[in-house]
């Protein structure tokens, strides 16, 4: 029998939303022991309808039909208390940022006491002793000095698995993943995904998993639902999904993931269009009368060159320094040692004034499409500001801004519009054709797409690799995921915790890797034995 | 949804630019509605409202019309709360913005200032300075804007503080913007909205504060004000009680209309906020 069976769930918007339902007429069913991966992009309901069984759904969003049957009860239909008693101790929940769902201001070992205490369920000391089993079971370090740690004090995997502990506390018998390792780095998404495995495994669990990534499905899922705009347009065992996908949206979500398919070789130019020498940049925290200052080495003595005409991928986890290095290389970061070399100009040493003139050389795209454009100008001014402080007669530069917009995919029409007015792919679009209207020598895009949904990072690298080829630009490119990385970059240069670890043509690292980190790396990405198959086959 | 359709839909809000307009209209047309003249004795003294029809408030200690009194004190504290708001935002706004912005020693200064004029309760300091200038309507919005500029400087400060962290600020670094330039057109365009509504409430406090002062009898002695009505009435409260009843409710219906409308401009600027709305 099966664990839950949602059938012909349907959950209303609001008005004036821009769809009527939120979901509509979702079936599924998860077994005992199951992982049911549940796929698509954002807005596509898959959390929403997670939400619907929590009873977590947002103020004007309701269930208009269906029922989620869970252990013979509907649980859409629960009155609150009931609905209370269940959740925790028969249906618990992950999230995707564990630092906002875990409470700031308690011990981890309290926290996951409280699950305990608020079901009514054993004695102070035994709940402490169930706490450092739980902490055990999860794989945390040290778990007499982690049941103390308050949630700061942990890292991004940590983190989750202490959230990962709280859902076990009262070993339920349905776990249901938000997103649970999208925040998290590569190889800290293989040990999470690992974990859940073994829990299943071990608890007979059914999971529930929600997830925009295709990797994820492919190392856990036994049964695949892929929603979009609300509806299942696919379902089916993982193997069969995968493998041959029905729908042409699954195939087209197939399709734009990175496959880690190398492109063909170019020959790169000998002149350099970036030369990076010896750069070290560190920040120090704290430090008082009577404690030492904290230094972080952020980037340690990284020397490097992007030719014309080349995109390097700068590859590394978080805190690897990767970032820092390229905000040094636009000086939006002023470093403490070393050069960063511009056609000759060493930008890290100019005073302020001279580097005003000189700014124009480096341009940057950022990660967040959200916070990157000035919401109250638009977007005619944001394109221009710049060309215009360089001197450029005003008309001159809103007939290139123009131009511009046509080349990143957008029309001339957008120039007169606000931000607000455009999807996150297009702000993104927005921000490429800002930074070419500086005609850069290089651009540095850190982590351009990685806010993106995948088909939209399709696009967005297509654009990229297009405008590469038309205007020969240069590109340092920043981001965590090997696999787009592999898609875009002549080389590779893989980064950790500041220092420089391996550096080579994307061919080399992705085929031979030299050092234990790249390999390391390499074997984290999801679904890389799917693929690798996949190839073979 | 626009600005406009959300702070429409807010009835309170609603109410209090209803009150607002009518307070002011009040204000403005005092000398067409009101052929006496608030300072000019006009019947006998103690005369109770709603006993002549010409003198509907009746008359104070010295037999001038209240009603006239009234309209004719409506603008004085509608002046005095604005002036002196304007005021405090011009010193406010300023020195926050560039202590969020820049920073360092610059921020360092700017706040020890601040706090210098934190740490001396308002009223308090209102005082000594009126009674250091004289009391004029010009020194008493002075003395207002001095006392309510600090909360403005750290409201800017910390809003400056979080935009200029935001990616497109550095974007315009790239451009090759000047600081004086991102400041003044991308970074405090983004902190108008919670600006706006401060300043909508602090007229507000503005008016009570002109009032507590006209009670004390730090007025303009020349300025008909609604503190000063109650001030002088305070005597023969128990006697004439419409003395100090009709300013009181005049004080309160203002205060209350632009607390109304600020929540209202609060809720439709920062619409994420807004506690009515649970949407996703």
């Amino acid at each position: 029998m099966s664990t839950l069976a949602i059938e012909h769930l349907t959950i209303g918007l609001p008005e004036g939303a821009d769809r009527p339902f939120a979901v509509e007429d979702v079936s599924m069913t998860i077994d005992k022991g199951q992982i049911l991966c549940v796929v698509g992009e954002s807005g596509s309901g898959k959390s929403m309808t997670a939400n619907a069984l929590m009873g977590l759904l947002p103020r004007g969003v309701t269930v208009k039909a269906g029922h989620a049957m869970f252990e013979g009860r509907d649980v859409l239909r629960l009155p609150e208390a009931e609905k209370m008693a269940l959740r925790g101790a028969q249906v618990a929940m992950i999230f995707q940022e564990p630092m906002t769902a875990l409470n700031p201001l308690m011990r981890i070992g309290d926290q996951i006491a409280e699950v305990f205490a608020a079901h009514d369920r054993f004695t102070q000391a035994e709940r402490r002793k169930k706490a450092l089993d739980l902490i055990r079971e999860v794989q945390l370090p040290d778990p007499e000095k982690i049941i103390r740690a308050y949630p700061f004090q942990l890292s991004g995997g940590q983190r989750q698995r202490a959230m990962i502990a709280m859902a076990l506390a009262l070993e339920p018998k349905l776990l249901i993943a938000d997103e649970p390792t999208t925040a998290l780095d590569v190889t800290t998404q293989a040990q999470i995904l690992k974990l859940i495995l073994d829990l299943r495994d071990r608890r007979g669990m059914a999971v529930m998993f929600i997830t925009h990534d295709f990797g994820v499905v492919a190392e856990i899922a036994d049964e695949v639902i892929v929603m979009r705009e609300g509806r299942v347009v696919e379902r089916g065992t993982a193997a069969a999904v995968l493998k041959y996908p029905q729908h042409d949206y699954t195939r087209r979500l197939l399709d734009a993931i990175p496959t880690g398919m190398l492109p063909e070789q170019r020959a790169l130019s000998e002149t350099p269009a970036l030369e990076i020498k010896g750069l070290r940049k560190i920040y120090r925290t704290g430090g008082g009368f009577f404690r030492e200052a904290r230094e972080v080495r952020a980037v340690d003595d990284v020397s490097l060159t992007v030719a014309r005409g080349e995109v390097l991928g700068l590859v590394g986890e978080s805190g690897s320094g990767k970032s820092t290095l390229g905000r040094t290389a636009v000086r939006l970061v002023t470093p403490d040692g070393g050069q960063v070399l511009v056609g000759g100009v060493d930008l890290a040493a100019l005073p302020e004034e001279e580097l005003r003139t000189q700014r124009h050389k480096v341009q940057m795209i950022f990660q967040d499409p959200y916070a990157s454009l000035n919401p109250r100008q638009r977007i005619l001014g944001a394109i221009t500001d710049g060309p215009i402080a360089r001197g450029t007669p005003r008309r001159e530069a809103e007939e290139r801004a123009k131009e511009l917009l046509e080349v990143v995919g957008l029309g001339a029409d957008a120039a007169s519009r606000f931000p607000h007015e455009f999807s996150g792919g297009q702000r993104q679009r927005i921000g490429i054709a800002r930074a070419l209207a500086m005609d850069p020598e290089l651009i540095i895009a850190d982590e351009a797409v990685s806010a993106l949904d995948v088909s939209i990072q399709a696009q967005v690298l297509d654009l990229l690799r297009d405008l590469r080829e038309r205007m020969g630009l240069s590109i340092l490119f920043i981001t965590h995921d090997l696999r787009v990385a592999a898609q875009l970059c002549d080389r590779i240069a893989v980064m950790q915790r500041g220092k420089l670890v391996e550096i080579g043509p994307v061919h080399d690292i992705f085929l031979k890797p030299q050092k234990d980190y790249t390999k390391q790396l390499l074997a984290a990405v999801p679904g890389s034995d799917w693929e690798q198959r996949n190839e073979s086959a | 949804m626009s600005f406009w359709t959300r702070f429409r839909t807010n009835i309170g809000a609603m109410v209090g630019v209803v009150l607002l307009i009518a307070v002011i209209a009040i204000a403005v047309f005092a000398p067409l509605i009101f052929a006496n003249d608030p300072w000019q004795m006009v019947q006998r003294p103690f005369l109770p409202p709603f006993s002549r029809e010409d003198l509907l408030l009746g008359t104070d200690t010295l037999g001038r019309d209240v009603a006239a009194q009234l309209a004719y004190g409506a603008r004085v504290s509608l002046l005095v709360g604005l002036v002196s708001t304007l005021v405090a935002l011009l010193i406010g706004v300023p020195l926050g913005a560039l202590a969020g912005f820049y920073g360092g020693l610059v921020d360092e200064g700017a706040m020890r200032f601040t706090e210098f004029f934190q740490t001396i309760p308002n009223f308090a300091l209102a005082i000594v300075l009126v009674a250091i200038f004289e009391p004029t309507l010009s020194s008493i919005t002075l003395a207002i804007a001095i006392v309510s500029w600090p909360p403005v400087a750290r409201l800017v400060r910390a809003e400056v503080m979080s935009v200029r962290k935001r990616e497109f600020v550095d974007a315009a670094m790239l451009a090759g913007l000047t600081k004086r330039r991102i400041l003044v057109r991308q970074v405090l365009p983004n902190t108008l909205s919670p600006i706006i509504v401060m300043a909508s409430l602090m007229v507000a406090t503005a008016i009570l504060l002109e009032s507590s002062l006209s009670f004390l009898g730090l007025g303009d002695p020349n300025a008909m004000s609604w503190g000063y009505m109650i001030g002088a009435a305070r005597t023969v409260i128990r006697s004439a009680w419409w003395l100090s009843f009709f300013p009181g409710v005049a004080i309160i219906i203002t205060v209350l209309a632009l607390n109304l409308i600020g929540e209202g401009l609060n809720d439709a600027l920062n619409p994420h906020l807004s506690r009515r709305k649970g949407r996703a």
